[in-house]
This record gives C-alpha cells, structure tokens and sequence, in this order.
C-alpha cells in the first residue's frame, strides 16, 4: 500500500478531509451566498434560528448569525494558515542550524527555543497582542511567536539524525557546499514530519486565534467565530444560538485539521500505526 | 552533594528566565505605539501629568536606554511591577490577592486532568480495538479540539442555567456568610465547573499519551518476561506496563504547566472567578498595561517553579535520570 491508499483507507482522516473541503468551499462562496457585510442589521435583535428567514438566528444587534459564521471561515483559515507558516519560517531554519552545525551553536539555539517553550505561550500572545495593538498583523505575529519552538525541536531532531547518514556524508565527502547540502539533500527528507505538523499547527493556530477574539483581542474590522462567541456571552440566557453556532464552527474545523494532520502521519509513517494497531 | 548541585543549577536556570522575560517586557513596553510613560500609566492614568511626570523620573525615561533597561530591571528585581493609576495600587499586591484562586484552580484542573487522563488511557489501552477503546479515543478527540472558552460557556448554560446543580459564577456565595467546613464546601461547589472545562483539555491529551505509551510498553522484551514467567495479565499491565507508561504523560504534564495557566484566563474569564486570569482580562479591558505585564511577569515565575519543582520530584523519585543526564 502507498501512502495514498494507505490515507484513503482511514476513515477519520476521509472525513477530516471532506470537512475541510467543505470549509473551504464556503470560503470561496462567501461572496456569493452572502454579499453583504456581515456587520449589517438585517433583521430583528435575538431572532431565533430557523424562526425568521434566518438560519442561525440573528445576533444582539440583528446581525445574521450565518453570514458571519461564513466570513469568519476565511478569517480563521486565513490567520491559521499564514501564522503556521511565518512560525515554519523562524522554526525551519534554527532547528536546522542547530541540528546541523551542533557543538555551541545548538546550544545557543536550543537555549533560546526552551525559553520560549518555558513562558505560557497564551499569556505571551495576549500581551503582544494588546501591547502592539490587535491588527491583522500582530495576531499572526503573536500566534507565530508562540507557535515556532516545536517546529524548532522536531527539525534539529531530524538533522541530527540524517546528518550523519551515509548519503549526507557522500556530499560532504565530494565537496558539496554546505547550503546546497541542507537545502538539497536533508530538508527534502524533512518534508513528511513537516507537513504532519503544519496541519496540526494550523489547527493550534484557529483555536489560538479564536480565543484571542474572543477576550476582544481581535482585528476589531474582521467578523472572526472567537468575537461572535463573545459578543454573545452577555446575552447566553435568551440567546444561546449567537454563542453555539460559531462555537460548533470552530470545533469542526478544528477537529477536521487534526483528523487530517493524523491521517496524514499515519500515511507516512506505517511502521508506527502497525505499532498501534497491535 | 549532588542534588544540592543540580537544584542551584536549576534555580540559576530559572532565575535567567525571568530576568530575560523582564527584558522582554521592557521592550514590549518601547514597541507600543505612544510614549513609555504613557503605556506604563495605562489608559487610565495617561491623563494625569504629574503621574506620567513621576513615571519619567521613576525609570529615568529621559536618559540612554541602557540606563532606562537598568532602572526596569532594578524595579523588577526588587518585585515592583508598576503601579495600577486605575486600581490605585501596587501591580504586585494586586496579583497576590488573585493568586491564590488561580493556584487553586489550576491545581485542581491539573490533579483532574492527570487521574482522569492516565485511568482513561490505561483503560483504552486495556481494551484496544473494543467499543470502550473507540469511545474513549473518540471523547479524547472531541475535547481536544473544543475550544476551552466556548465549552466553559455551554456547561454554564447547561449546568447552571437550565439544570441549576452548580453555582453560575464566582469563588463562593457573595453574602452567603459561611465558615469553616461550610465554607470550605460552598468554593468547591464553585471550583467544580471551571476546574473540570479547564482540565478536559489536558485530559484528553493525557489520556492519548497514556494509551500511546501502555502500548508501546506493552510491547517491550521485560513484559514478554513477565508474560513467560506466569504473571497474571492484571498484574502485568497494573505493575510492568502502566507504570512504566505513566513516566512519559507525567514528562509531558510537568512541561505543560505553561498552557495550563494559559487556559486558566480563558476559564477565569467565563466564570468570573477572581484569579490572575480575570486580573489580565480586566486590565485588558482597561487597557491598564502595567498589570497586563506584571501577570505575565507573575505567571511566568509560577511556571518557573512549577518546572523545578517536578524536576526536583524526579530526581529524587526516578533515579535513572540523575544517571543519565
């Protein structure tokens, strides 16, 4: 069995996967199904779902509790994406450093990466956040700073290991430039674990994101689930639905993320889900 | 003697920490948008001259920043975290009223998510590939990717809203003028519902280590010894393997000190409970920036010792360590 059959075959994984496709679908017809902004009043305050003409019910302010489920989506996927890889981009680079050049090197790297893993990482995002005011920008900047220490560990892992396999020391061996050896013949071979936790990040990052929202630290211009479920909390008695649903979206997506990111390990690494199965 | 040397070691170790989270802060402070003085004053006292005056004299605001970074940093090591304009105290009595609800808290959430998490895993592991094992890894599943806020809000409705069992928010009964036992009884009460939201999290992932671990140890040469030696399989797994298999999700646990004060101001949040984490949220609120940094400040050595201590615990419990590293 490949790795493909091998995914195909695992049944959380297929239905992570169809979550996720539906997910981005609604993203992309974000447009079409509801063009207005999800800002707008559009109908009485409080109106229970499927009561009035709409779905989800309306929000405290008459707002369409759907319209704004569906523009958080892009929201969500945009931040989760974009901060997983900005923290690949600062982790990626020192693990592979440290784990290639060792001696002081990684002990500096390793140093600072523990530092990092040691401060509660929320408490860290909270403060960047609302120092540098919340934007676009500094969220993905918080998530990134918080998120980037595994990343860091699990490639200077790797490169400790294959740094000393037969193949890399051949390059060595023929005067292969440092740069090209990292570049051509380890990182290739990191690409598996890699991608196995990129998507559980991006699945870290939604939640990190969500509950930033919804303690008001959001990009005060964007609808995101983690403000809906705040903006709700006041008014939980007689409107539970303006909380539930963007909670429900949240969950799923996330959900969907690790059953991929899972299925996805399990994929690459048969050796170890035989391990699992026994 | 040994021991002695590792833990002054460690406690060198945790000492740089926190200096450099002092560091981190002061260039926090400088990478606000708007003056020092009036970051440090908050939303609050950025109006009051003669306070944002005595700020600039107090951290030397007007000279080299070296000079500003030695004057922070002595503040900090003397424990003074800044003054609240808005609260008209000491950032640091402020924190010290709310710690012991956080500590409380938190401790609970940990003592829950760690029992919870090992029987539940070891259980699933027991039972691999049965209904128990399936619903089990399922639950895990599910609470591992609940959002801690949006799960404390749902079993307030539920469980305080609509069923009445456990109080709605807060420490205790506001007025309700209990003592002693009665008292002691109304705070758990209370506890209940924040320490279970937040410590389902962390149970799911202990639960999923365990069972991870009893079945890599399950598959070690020692237990097929024991197997071949006669040992009854309860025996096996309650002695060789679950044994074994605990010392990883404690590992894990220990290092995880960090998330769950995290979570601890999202839960706090929700139930009004008056810990570090309401503090935070408050200042938020208030845009009061001084208690903002000083609970992350506060928080951050809490994880600090929390991490020695364990560390410490294990040296002592587990000697294999010491051995090896």
């Amino acid at each position: 069995m490949n790795a493909f059959t091998r995914f195909a075959s695992n049944r959380g994984a297929i239905v992570g996967l169809g979550l996720l496709l539906l997910l981005v679908a609604v993203v992309l017809l974000a447009p079409l199904l509801y063009p207005q902004s999800p800002w707008r009043m559009v109908g009485r305050p409080m109106g229970a779902p499927l009561a009035g003409s709409f779905l989800l019910g309306t929000d405290t302010l008459g707002r369409d509790v759907a319209a704004g489920i569906v523009h958080g989506a892009r929201v969500s996927l945009l931040i989760g994406v974009v901060s997983t890889v900005v923290a690949l981009l600062i982790g990626v680079p020192l693990g592979a450093v440290a784990g290639y050049f060792g001696g002081l090197i990684d002990d500096l790297v390793m140093r600072f990466t523990e530092f990092f893993q040691t401060i509660p990482s929320f408490a860290l995002a909270i403060v960047v956040v609302a120092i540098l005011q919340p934007t676009l920008l500094s969220i993905v900047l918080a998530i990134a700073i918080v998120s980037w220490p595994p990343v860091t560990r699990l490639i200077r892992g790797e490169f400790l290991s294959l740094r000393s396999r037969e193949y890399v020391q051949a390059a060595i061996t023929v005067g292969q430039s440092t740069p090209r050896i990292i570049f051509t013949q380890i990182l290739p071979n990191t690409l598996a674990p890699i991608i196995v936790m990129a998507s559980l990040m991006v699945a870290t990052a939604i939640l990190l994101e969500s509950s930033l929202s919804f303690l008001g630290l959001g990009d005060p211009n964007l609808m995101t689930w983690g403000y809906m479920v705040g903006a709700g909390r006041s008014r939980i008695i007689d409107a539970w639905w303006i909380s539930f649903f963007p909670g429900v979206a949240i969950f799923l997506t996330v959900l969907a993320l690790n059953l991929v990111g899972e299925g996805i390990n399990d994929a690459l690494n048969p050796r170890l889900r035989k391990e699992d199965r026994k | 003697m040994d021991l002695l040397r590792f833990v002054l070691m460690r406690l060198g170790k945790g000492v740089i920490v926190l200096f450099a989270i002092a560091v981190l802060n002061f260039f926090l402070v400088r990478a606000a948008p708007g003056d020092p003085a009036q970051v440090m004053a908050g939303e609050a006292g950025a109006g009051d001259e003669v306070f944002l005056d005595q700020l600039r004299q107090q951290f030397g605001l007007d000279r080299p920043l070296y000079e500003q970074l030695w004057a922070y940093l002595s503040n900090y090591a003397t424990l003074d975290l800044g003054f609240s304009y808005r609260q008209q105290q000491p950032v640091l009595d402020l924190i010290l009223e709310r710690l012991p609800a956080t500590l409380l808290l938190t401790g609970a959430a940990f003592f829950i998510s760690l029992v919870l998490g090992v029987v539940l895993g070891a259980l699933a592991a027991r039972r691999v590939g049965r209904w128990s094992d399936s619903a089990i890894t399922t639950l895990a599943l599910v609470f591992y990717a609940t959002p801690l806020f949006w799960i404390a809000l749902m079993s307030q409705i539920v469980f305080s809203l609509k069923l009445g069992w456990l109080p709605n928010v807060g420490f205790e009964t506001v007025g309700g003028g209990y003592t002693g036992i009665d008292r002691a009884l109304d705070i758990i009460q209370h506890l209940i519902m924040p320490a279970l939201t937040l410590g389902l999290f962390f149970t799911a992932i202990y639960a999923r280590m365990m069972r991870a671990s009893m079945l890599e140890v399950a598959g070690a040469d020692f237990v097929k010894t024991a197997y071949a030696k006669g040992l009854s399989p309860a025996v096996i797994t309650r002695r060789h393997i679950a044994r074994n298999a605990i010392l990883p999700v404690v590992t894990l646990a220990g290092l995880q000190a960090g998330q769950l004060v995290g979570g601890a101001i999202l839960t706090e949040t929700v139930f009004a409970w008056p810990g570090i984490g309401r503090l935070m949220f408050e200042a938020l609120a208030q845009r009061d920036y001084s208690v903002l940094l000083g609970v992350f400040f506060i928080s951050s050595a809490m994880v600090v010792i929390f991490n020695l201590v364990t560390d410490i615990i294990y040296r002592i419990v587990d000697p294999r360590i010491g051995a090896s590293a």
